[in-house]
């Protein structure tokens, strides 16, 4: 792990010097061949806009910029510093589950306003709008390299992943059908933690959605928890923490109370890598923190040595 | 009278008047009986108008009452031979959660709570009654040996959430209320919660999983604080009585969305009024559903906390 680190560090200090370099001579030389010698250097620097919308994509963490199309093939992991860029969870089933073998479990569910909480309702219908799905989670089943398994994925860019009436019911739900056909269950988390909208209903799929799991596991089922960025609350306090195997991606932020509220409680400055992954597995919170270019062959691996049991 | 909510200053003025009235007439010798019981008269009616219609906001500050019977007084009050048990066996010992074996009546039980402290000193060993993952971990510890017993669990929820800081999140916060949730569930003996005071969270949760939950009048439960509700809705932690007003967070509202069994009765402008009237109201509640889960087998007590949980929440379907 930490050798590639050092290779990518390496490898850029080379990029950004050559960089320099030719960013000077283009200075010096360019403007005045595009442009004529009236341009000031400050119009000739500025990028002419004529790329298409979401032709290139920025990474969030270094600003590298890259083809839209070339970061696809690299599962959204920025070629250049590593950034495990946010997914949506149909993008993740496409990078995840073998290809054709998903099906999609109670995909009609839709949230309702319980309390008439001001606002609520035209906010579901912005988030639909901007994600593509009609709530923060989508479960079902599917393939991994042709091993069966039960699959919950959360979108963070469906109202911050935050869990409702609607994700707790799915999740009990895919739990369910895990207990009643003996598969596998893998859940991906990523959430902001309990839906204020909907209040007490919210935090009661805490309790829901675990006690469904305290019935997978006294069955023996396997259930493996993967957190992804970033799970907090209610999400983190209930079934993500739940697995008999927890992992996490490369630099995905967990944990109960958010960075916020801690500094604000305790008036303190928090060190930069408080509840990275990283931070979590140094201190005992998880099994494993896998690239999410291995993780197809870890989660088909764990899932190929619970195929076969000792004794029975 | 003590910790007077600014809802009952009308109450306090009055009172104040009458008891003027009776001193000047005693001092004077002047006969103002028709008048007292004329206005004793008009108390009793404004009492019943205020007391009748306290709003959740004016119920969120009753709750938080520094007045207010704590977990410990209630234990106290409730129980015999009270013996407070400690630890996690992992780390520490978390002041924020009490628990112990104790009586009620002839029964043994073991009873739990989250305890806010009495004054500021107490306040900082407790950690104002938020408690870390030890705490979570010392009250699971006690819940399995109840089961091993066989007996009966009480818990007590009073707290405004889990402790939010760092050695908590290093000493996995999460993972502790999560496996309270898990294991809660599959308790083999019956569980009784109570939310006593303001019931924060996943914090408060990590003991409410049972098979009844009971909360006092005048208490409160909801996902967020309506302070950090209003913080994050309108970036303004100060609209906290509006975001209690919106968040449908009282003991009224959660019996009619199915979450909790029962309302438990207060003395007249809460429980910080007469802690004993209190206490006997909750302990002839409990009593009263743990003879009804005495007869259920460990099975069917399973199957009766898997179930009331199961059918929380309220959802629509599609149409194509």
């Amino acid at each position: 792990m930490q050798d590639t680190a050092e290779q990518i560090n390496g490898w850029r200090g080379v990029v950004v010097f050559k960089d320099l370099f030719q960013k000077k001579r283009k200075y010096a030389t360019l403007p005045s061949e595009r442009h004529g010698r009236d341009m000031t250097a400050d119009q000739a620097d500025r990028p002419r806009r004529e790329i298409p919308e979401g032709l290139m994509n920025k990474c969030g963490s270094c600003g590298a910029i890259q083809y839209s199309k070339e970061l696809d093939k690299n599962l959204k992991v920025c070629p250049n510093c590593g950034y495990h860029m946010r997914l949506n969870a149909m993008e993740r089933i496409r990078y995840l589950l073998d290809e054709d073998s998903f099906v999609e479990y109670d995909e009609d569910l839709v949230s309702e306003d319980p309390l008439g909480f001001p606002g609520y309702a035209t906010k579901l219908e912005q988030q639909t709008l901007k994600s593509g799905l009609r709530e923060a989670v989508v479960t079902g089943q599917g393939t991994i390299s042709e091993l069966p398994v039960i699959v919950a994925v959360m979108s963070f860019d469906f109202f911050t992943g935050s869990m409702g009436s609607v994700v707790g019911e799915k999740i009990t739900r895919a739990i369910e059908a895990a207990t009643e056909s003996r598969l596998p269950l893998i859940i991906f988390s990523t959430s902001g933690g309990a839906r204020m909208q909907e209040s007490i209903l919210s935090l009661m799929q805490m309790a829901k959605t675990s006690a469904a799991l305290a019935r997978f596991n006294e069955q023996g089922g396997l259930y493996i928890s993967v957190i992804t960025d970033p799970t907090t609350g209610g999400v983190s306090a209930s079934f993500a923490m739940l697995g008999d195997i927890i992992i996490a991606e490369p630099g995905a932020v967990f944990g109960f109370a958010g960075r916020i509220v801690i500094e604000q409680t305790i008036r303190q400055k928090l060190p930069d890598d408080f509840q990275t992954a990283e931070f979590n597995l140094q201190h005992g919170q998880l099994d494993l923190v896998v690239h999410r270019k291995e993780m197809k062959s870890v989660l088909a691996k764990l899932l190929e040595l619970h195929t076969v049991k000792g004794g029975d | 009278m003590a910790g007077e909510m600014p809802f009952e200053t009308p109450l306090v003025e009055m009172r104040k008047k009458i008891d003027e009235l009776k001193q000047f007439g005693d001092e004077k010798g002047i006969d103002f009986s028709d008048e007292i019981t004329r206005l004793e008269e008009r108390y009793r009616e404004l009492e019943e108008g205020i007391y009748s219609a306290i709003s959740p906001s004016q119920k969120m500050h009753l709750a938080r009452n520094h007045q207010r019977p704590t977990s410990l007084d209630f234990i106290q009050l409730i129980f015999t031979d009270f013996i407070e048990l400690h630890g996690d066996r992992l780390f520490g010992d978390d002041l924020a959660i009490v628990g112990g074996i104790a009586k009620l009546n002839d029964t043994p039980v073991t009873v739990l709570g989250q305890q806010r402290g009495k004054d500021t000193k107490d306040n900082i060993a407790r950690f104002f009654g938020s408690p870390h993952p030890e705490g979570f971990r010392k009250a699971l510890r006690l819940m399995q040996q109840a089961e091993k017993f066989g007996r009966p669990i009480i818990t007590f929820i009073d707290t405004k959430g889990a402790y939010p800081g760092i050695t908590a999140e290093e000493r996995g916060q999460s993972e502790a209320i999560a496996r309270n949730l898990r294991d809660m569930a599959s308790l083999r003996v019956p569980v009784i919660c109570v939310v006593i005071g303001e019931g924060g969270s996943g914090g408060a949760l990590a003991l409410g999983v049972g098979n009844r939950v009971l909360m006092l009048e005048n208490a409160i439960y909801s996902a967020i604080s309506p302070n950090g509700a209003a913080s994050i809705l309108w970036k303004d932690a100060s609209k906290a009585d509006q975001a209690a007003e919106a968040m449908k967070i009282t003991a009224q509202d959660l019996l009619e969305m199915e979450v909790i069994e029962e309302i438990v009765p207060e003395p007249k402008g809460g429980a910080h009024k007469d802690y004993e009237a209190a206490a006997e109201s909750i302990k002839s509640s409990v009593v009263r559903h743990l003879n009804e889960l005495s007869s259920k087998t460990a099975d069917e007590l399973r199957e009766e906390r898997y179930q009331k949980f199961r059918k929380i929440g309220k959802f629509g379907v599609a149409k194509k």
